[in-house]
């Protein structure tokens, strides 16, 4: 286990942040925690980042523990913070010579290590450009071939894809394959958007500094057995208690609307719309998704 | 202890203050242009530019040697410090790697101010240049120390502004830049005893050797003070950028 978290528990002044989170991250997986805002996920990211001692608990990384050997633990890891950490009036490569410096980096194995990085992540020819003329796609690529400088054995990145276009989304998810298979990198990273989750190989579900779900994607959405429909209707109390009583379901209101998860949804969207003619206004029908677990586990939607 | 894990950090935080002011010359024509105007003003109105020399390349200095430590607050906005408190790069090549680069940029600002010595009947002699580099040098670690510990936990420029203008200003008011402390009466007098930029200032204007009046410190006793004063704030710096403070982070 090259990440490891046993109970971990986290107060601000007030207000729980996390209650008792346990987990392990294996070597060479894509790990996500998803979860709303004030899911615990920041603080998480905090503490495994070694900006905040754990409170309770023990969090060790590479089998060093975060609270009391930091500066080893910073060895090993590299971080992308969601936001900026580069020094916008400095070029790509003042950069992360500068980046190399701090971990001790000189030389030629430092030239060698920036050489490699840029082209890894595409920037070869963006070398000498001052950091603050880059496009917000580029920028979190300089972040993240800064973070690989020093070859950590894991990569902690929060929020990657938060403010990138879709382009931008879409290549940043290669350069993070591309870094699992061929450099042998442990990608830890929280996130509340769904696509960017389902990407990952596992993921740990939070909701008020609580794990509610565990597991790979497919898996996770697989607990919801077959389809979820969606309906809007006039009457949801009534409509709610009348399809519980003849398909046996238990429907939730969401959003204003009725939501069932039920194997064969096309035949039951069939037998509702003829047995309460008149009542339904629309029907929607999809796949379980990520949101549809993160629903059915606390009651409440992640955006 | 003190190897390659220690200076490298350093040096390249020191490199990249110069770097990055290098790239901004606007600000050298700003810190160097005001205290020139002050000078030029202020001793032509009194008929006397050699005795307000010394005060107004303090002010160079110290105001230069405080304003670049608020880079250190940009660095915090700009999420840079982030990076570094993540690095394994010790907390105190930090501190030294970043107080040198805002000293050295003072300095150097102290030393263009220099040039304008002859106006004021000051003579650029070999032994005049090095000890008046020299002291500048001090003043100018002395102030960017004491502009890190205040810039360490400060979150806005509006408030250190503030502070310069309430503490710094007045306290080189009555540091023998504008009258000596011969003529200085009753409180202001202690003050002036009480007050460290007097031995800065004292140490400057006695090496330049311009109108040294009665009642100026001794060249030993103002380099000590100030020595002191520097290894004062280094200390203090050292501490609160050694401690842990999540908050900045929330």
């Amino acid at each position: 286990m090259i990440v490891s978290v046993e109970n971990l528990t986290h107060n601000y002044a007030a207000r729980t942040a996390l209650a008792g989170v346990s987990f392990a991250v294996k070597d060479r997986e894509v790990f996500g925690l998803l979860g709303p805002n004030g899911s615990g996920k920041s603080t998480l990211f905090r503490i495994l980042s070694t900006m905040m001692a754990p409170a309770s608990g023990r969090v060790t990384v590479a089998g060093l523990d975060v609270g009391s050997r930091p500066a080893e633990v910073r060895r090993r890891i590299g971080v992308v913070f969601q936001s900026q950490s580069l020094d916008r009036k400095l070029t790509v490569e003042e950069n992360l010579f500068g980046q190399g410096h701090l971990h001790s980096l000189s030389g030629v194995t430092l030239r060698e290590r920036v050489d490699e990085v840029t082209a890894r992540l595409g920037l070869e020819d963006r070398r000498d450009e001052i950091v603050e003329k880059l496009s917000g796609g580029l920028k979190r690529r300089v972040e993240i071939a800064k973070a690989l400088l020093h070859k950590p054995e894991v990569l902690l990145m929060d929020e990657p894809s938060t403010g990138l276009d879709p382009g931008a989304r879409r290549e940043l998810w290669q350069y993070i394959e591309d870094l699992r298979a061929n450099q042998g990198v442990t990608v830890l990273l929280t996130t509340h958007i769904l696509d960017e989750a389902d990407r990952c190989d596992r993921l740990l579900l939070l909701h008020q500094g609580r794990i509610v779900a565990e597991g790979a994607p497919a898996e996770l959405k697989s607990r919801i057995g077959g389809d979820v429909v969606v309906l809007e209707v006039a009457d949801l109390d009534g409509m709610q208690r009348q399809l519980a009583e003849r398909f046996h379901t238990e429907p939730r209101v969401v959003d204003g609307a009725l939501r069932v998860e039920i194997a064969n949804g096309h035949r039951f969207i069939t037998e509702a719309v003829e047995a309460f003619p008149g009542a339904i206004s629309s029907v929607a029908l999809h796949k379980p998704t990520l949101e549809d677990v993160f629903l059915d586990e606390t009651g409440v939607a992640i955006c | 202890m003190l190897g390659k894990s220690f200076w490298l950090p350093v040096a390249t935080l020191w490199q990249r203050e110069l770097v990055r002011f290098w790239r901004e010359k606007a600000r050298v024509l700003g810190f160097v242009g005001s205290p020139l105007i002050f000078w030029l003003v202020i001793g032509s109105g009194f008929g006397n530019l050699g005795f307000f020399f010394p005060g107004a390349l303090t002010l160079t200095v110290m105001f230069s040697a405080v304003f670049s430590t608020m880079s250190l607050i940009e660095d915090r906005r700009e999420g840079f410090l982030l990076s570094m408190l993540v690095s394994p790069a010790p907390r105190s090549s930090m501190v030294l790697g970043k107080t040198l680069g805002s000293a050295t940029l003072a300095w150097i600002q102290g030393m263009i101010f220099l040039a304008f010595g002859p106006l004021a009947g000051v003579p650029l002699s070999f032994d005049v240049l090095w000890q008046s580099a020299s002291v500048m040098f001090l003043i100018a670690m002395t102030f960017t120390l004491l502009g890190f510990a205040l810039a360490w936990r400060m979150e806005s420029s509006q408030g250190f502004h503030a502070i310069i203008n309430l503490l710094l200003l007045p306290l080189w008011m009555v540091s023998g830049s504008l009258f000596s402390m011969a003529k200085a009466h009753g409180w202001i007098r202690v003050v002036m005893v009480l007050n460290p930029m007097t031995y800065a200032l004292a140490a400057l204007r006695r090496v330049l050797g311009t109108q040294v009046s009665a009642g100026t410190p001794e060249l030993g006793v103002s380099l000590t003070v100030t020595t002191v004063c520097a290894v004062v704030f280094l200390t203090v710096s050292a501490l609160v950028a050694g401690q842990k403070t999540a908050r900045n982070f929330a």
